[in-house]
């Protein structure tokens, strides 16, 4: 096999690699725009709180004896009551008193406080997280993997399979979809929304911890702001899916991980030079802008028609 | 087994009920008729909650509704088949049946259920794993109406059910109301057209900007010649 296409099938993987995080983050920014048509802007920093909480829990656990992938649990655990105490302390309340627009500023204003608060509890120096889990590299032919690529993947691909069928196939999940649709029609079928919209952040935050284990894996780094970049990238992956689907999330998730993934590799030799690798974010950000001129409600979203 | 008295109801400062009061008894069809505007849909909304009164008395069985949180108004026995029929679009058929049926926990209950819908309609059974975005509207509105019948209601509020639909159709979701009136099922109907409203009722209120104007059996205000002008194009 040329070296070419091992270089070429090496990217692809690393784009699925870092797609697969996106695309976790990314489900969570949608349903929860989905179910209350709200941009948690704070959603990225559930990726920070879950990279913190590995980084803690790691040792509490191996110190009192117990395998270091309990602090995943651990980190999901928290990951998830801070999302349900971000959406009843903050957005509940303006949800029901003020308009979009103060919504949306109050979960900037919460991003801002959860990278602020970690920056005053953490320090803003990175900290190193603690390796979880080691996948031995496969070699197979000629192309050496990286065992945590393969297993980053899995968990993303797992996890995804597992939100597919809680959304299809069980009561709970037809009624999170029915809340996201149809919210006053699904009152009327006796689903109690706002217990709806509790299980939404939880699911969302969870998988935001997820995302970070899968993260950390490759960056093992803890920073307040670890999340910002991060999430942004996964809103436009949201976007480009179409905001509100889920599939489209992970789709969006993953063709932004390979677009940023391969024009790293590839950008600097297609443009003989002028454009450099550096360049890999402003693409990412320019599939946005293009998208919304093209097709703004993204490549699985729907148009959403007038109300009759 | 519905009694409403002197409800009051605000949006902004616009008071769009003035001092409404209706009784609905049990195993009657009631008729809510009126020009657009007039409040029909807002009552409704109120009854079920999806509104808030600013004042009077909503009592379904003894119990006060303005006291019940909004999705428990269901599990009460009261179903509300909404104005544009609201059935999920992006769900199939069988999926919004199901959602109808949500309160309910007994999976052979909820089985024998759909089953039943699906003889009143029997097309829906064809269409069951179609999503109901794909339906045609008169199928929406039989979805609709199945998905409300899916949690046992002693009562169904139906708002504007043959909104849209053709003269066919039309006489088709009346004749439904009407077996369920056979099967003894309460019904309160909203409808802008009033003389099919008023030929299946049993009693009707006539609203105006807000206000009850006129009340009483259906077959005398059939009858009344202010009804008939301004309602029945006679």
């Amino acid at each position: 096999m040329p070296d070419q296409i091992v270089t070429f099938i090496l990217q692809v993987l690393n784009g699925l690699k870092i797609g697969s995080v996106y695309a976790l983050v990314a489900l969570g920014y949608t349903m929860v725009y989905g179910i209350i048509k709200l941009i948690n802007f704070a959603h990225g920093d559930f990726i920070m709180v879950g990279s913190y909480a590995l980084l803690y829990t790691m040792p509490i656990m191996v110190s009192l004896g117990m395998p270091a992938w309990i602090a995943v649990v651990m980190a999901i655990a928290i990951c998830v009551l801070v999302g349900i105490t971000v959406e009843k302390v903050a957005y509940k309340p303006v949800r029901k008193k003020g308009t979009n627009m103060s919504a949306l500023i109050t979960a900037i204003a919460m991003s801002l406080f959860l990278e602020n608060l970690a920056q005053t509890i953490f320090g803003a120096a990175p900290k190193p997280v603690g390796t979880i889990f080691t996948f031995p590299d496969m070699i197979i032919g000629k192309v050496k993997v990286n065992g945590n690529t393969i297993l980053t993947i899995i968990i993303g691909v797992s996890v995804m399979i597992a939100l597919q069928f809680f959304v299809r196939k069980t009561r709970l999940g037809k009624s999170m979809r029915a809340v996201s649709e149809d919210g006053q029609a699904a009152i009327l079928m006796g689903i109690n929304k706002n217990r709806t919209i509790t299980m939404t952040f939880a699911i969302g935050s969870g998988l935001a911890a997820v995302a970070s284990l899968m993260y950390c894996a490759s960056y093992p780094q803890a920073t307040p702001t670890i999340g910002a970049m991060l999430g942004l990238k996964a809103f436009v992956a949201a976007v480009l899916g179409g905001i509100g689907s889920i599939p489209g999330a992970m789709l969006g998730g993953i063709v932004i991980g390979l677009v940023e993934s391969l024009s790293k590799a590839y950008i600097g030799d297609l443009t003989g030079g002028v454009i450099t690798s550096a360049f890999s974010d402003a693409i990412v950000f320019g599939i946005l802008i293009v998208v919304l001129l093209v097709k703004p409600s993204g490549i699985l979203g729907k148009n959403i028609g007038e109300k009759v | 087994m519905l009694r409403v008295e002197g409800l009051n109801v605000f949006y902004g400062a616009i008071h769009a009920l003035h001092d409404i009061s209706l009784t609905v008894n049990d195993g009657e069809v009631v008729s809510l008729i009126g020009a657009n505007g007039a409040g029909k849909t807002t009552t409704l909304h109120t009854i079920t909650h999806l509104k808030e009164a600013q004042s009077g008395i909503i009592e379904y069985n003894g119990k006060d509704l303005r006291k019940a949180k909004d999705n428990t108004i269901i599990s009460m026995g009261m179903a509300h088949v909404p104005e544009g029929r609201h059935v999920f679009r992006d769900m199939t058929v069988q999926e919004n049946l199901e959602m109808g049926a949500f309160i309910l926990n007994d999976k052979a209950v909820i089985r024998k259920n759909m089953d039943m819908v699906f003889e009143y309609f029997p097309r829906l059974l064809e269409r069951r794993r179609q999503s109901a975005g794909t339906l045609s509207g008169g199928e929406q509105q039989m979805l609709a109406t199945g998905r409300a019948l899916m949690s046992n209601p002693k009562i169904v509020l139906m708002d504007e059910p043959s909104m849209g639909l053709s003269p066919l159709l039309v006489k088709e979701i009346f004749k439904i109301i009407k077996t369920l009136h056979a099967n003894g099922i309460t019904v309160l109907l909203v409808e802008q057209n009033a003389k099919m409203a008023l030929s299946i009722a049993d009693r009707a209120y006539v609203l105006e900007t807000g206000s009850i104007s006129m009340s009483g059996k259906a077959s005398d205000l059939l009858k009344d010649e202010n009804v008939k002008k301004a309602y029945l194009g006679a």
